[in-house]
């Protein structure tokens, strides 16, 4: 069959196992390349939120209801959604199908449990009147300092990295529905690349979530005072 | 599960209690973090603990949900340090962040208003 069926078959002595010098199918392989310049790509973004909040003066309007209980059942969705999806594999690996699909449906479900809750979180905040280019007006009031406003790139930035993961949450359901359909036909080590993917979209939240999130709490109550 | 002894290359997967146990340690970090968000503290002491944080629970979900702690140590060493390289490297920027904050100008008083337009008649 596939060259990674044979994987296994020569002498397990590093470089001179000779094609198969790190044991893995060149899939999932592939998977692990991806992956890498991915990290890369928001790793990109985060630095430059975090270049553009260093230098200008930054709001942090987020307050505990709905901003961070939001993200933080967002977070619980989506480290659950790893659970299950580590139990799908698990169940794949032994060779039991129809167990994996369920598990598999289960990290599905929380997935789409998670982009629902994003899209209500955005709808908040851009009711209370926040853009891509501009901030509320009582954003600006609260926290301006010393007659300097706040960066409009707020937005921006906000849109731009948490739209991009919910991208990678939204395209990883479609890419999981896909295998779980197709399991039967699938070979262990597919359903394993697509777990690779799942989780890690769900360690890229592990920095979007502190440093968008955590970092722009409303401590103060600075919004609190100004509202009318 | 893989104990067959002789196969090495038979990966060892982890028990689901085992990955209970990551995600149940996973919660406690981020709900630390919840926590953290509401204490007063300097903001980059508060940077630097969240992003230690976040950097133990990526290593936790790298190694035993990705199952990079099973692979093999030339996959680990051909992926991981050229990314951190990379990532470091992007922090070259910062000195010029710091600096640009110090360019903006700092109004001492409220800007002149436009003079009101002259009407003709």
């Amino acid at each position: 069959m596939s060259t990674e069926a044979r994987v296994g078959t020569f002498p397990a002595v590093d470089w001179e196992g000779g094609a198969f010098p790190y044991r893995v199918g060149h899939r999932k392989l592939g998977m692990w390349l991806f992956i890498i310049s991915d990290s890369l790509t928001f790793s990109a973004l985060l630095i430059g939120y975090s270049y553009l909040r260093a230098s200008n003066v930054w709001p942090t309007p987020f307050p505990f209801y709905p901003s961070i209980v939001f993200s933080s059942v967002m977070t619980f969705c989506l480290l659950s959604s790893s659970l299950t999806m580590v139990f799908g594999v698990s169940a794949s690996s032994k060779g039991e199908k129809a167990k994996a699909r369920k598990w598999i449906l289960a990290t599905i479900i929380f997935g789409v449990a998670f982009i629902v809750l994003h899209l209500i979180e955005w709808q908040h905040l851009m009711h209370e009147g926040l853009g891509p280019f501009y901030l509320p007006e009582h954003w600006v009031q609260a926290f301006s300092e010393n007659g300097v406003p706040p960066s409009p790139l707020f937005g921006a930035t906000f849109f731009a990295i948490t739209g991009l993961h919910m991208f990678h949450v939204a395209t990883g359901a479609i890419y999981l529905l896909v295998v779980a359909l197709r399991i039967n036909k699938l070979n262990h080590e597919d359903v394993e690349i697509s777990g690779l993917y799942w989780h890690f979209v769900d360690l890229v939240w592990m920095f979007v979530f502190p440093l968008i999130y955590i970092m722009s709490v409303d401590i103060g109550g600075r919004l609190a005072a100004v509202a009318h | 599960m893989s104990d067959h002894g002789a196969h090495v290359d038979e990966h060892f997967s982890g028990s689901n209690k085992l990955f209970i146990s990551i995600w149940v340690w996973l919660l406690i970090l981020t709900l630390l973090e919840i926590f953290l968000a509401y204490r007063p503290m300097d903001l980059f002491f508060m940077l630097t603990i969240l992003l230690g944080l976040s950097l133990i629970k990526a290593a936790l979900i790298m190694a035993y949900f990705m199952h990079l702690k099973f692979e093999r140590l030339s996959l680990i060493l051909t992926l991981i340090p050229a990314l951190v390289v990379c990532i470091l490297l992007l922090f070259v920027f910062f000195p010029d962040s710091f600096r640009s904050l110090g360019l903006r100008y700092q109004y001492k008083e409220a800007p002149a208003l436009a003079p009101a337009p002259v009407e003709d008649h």
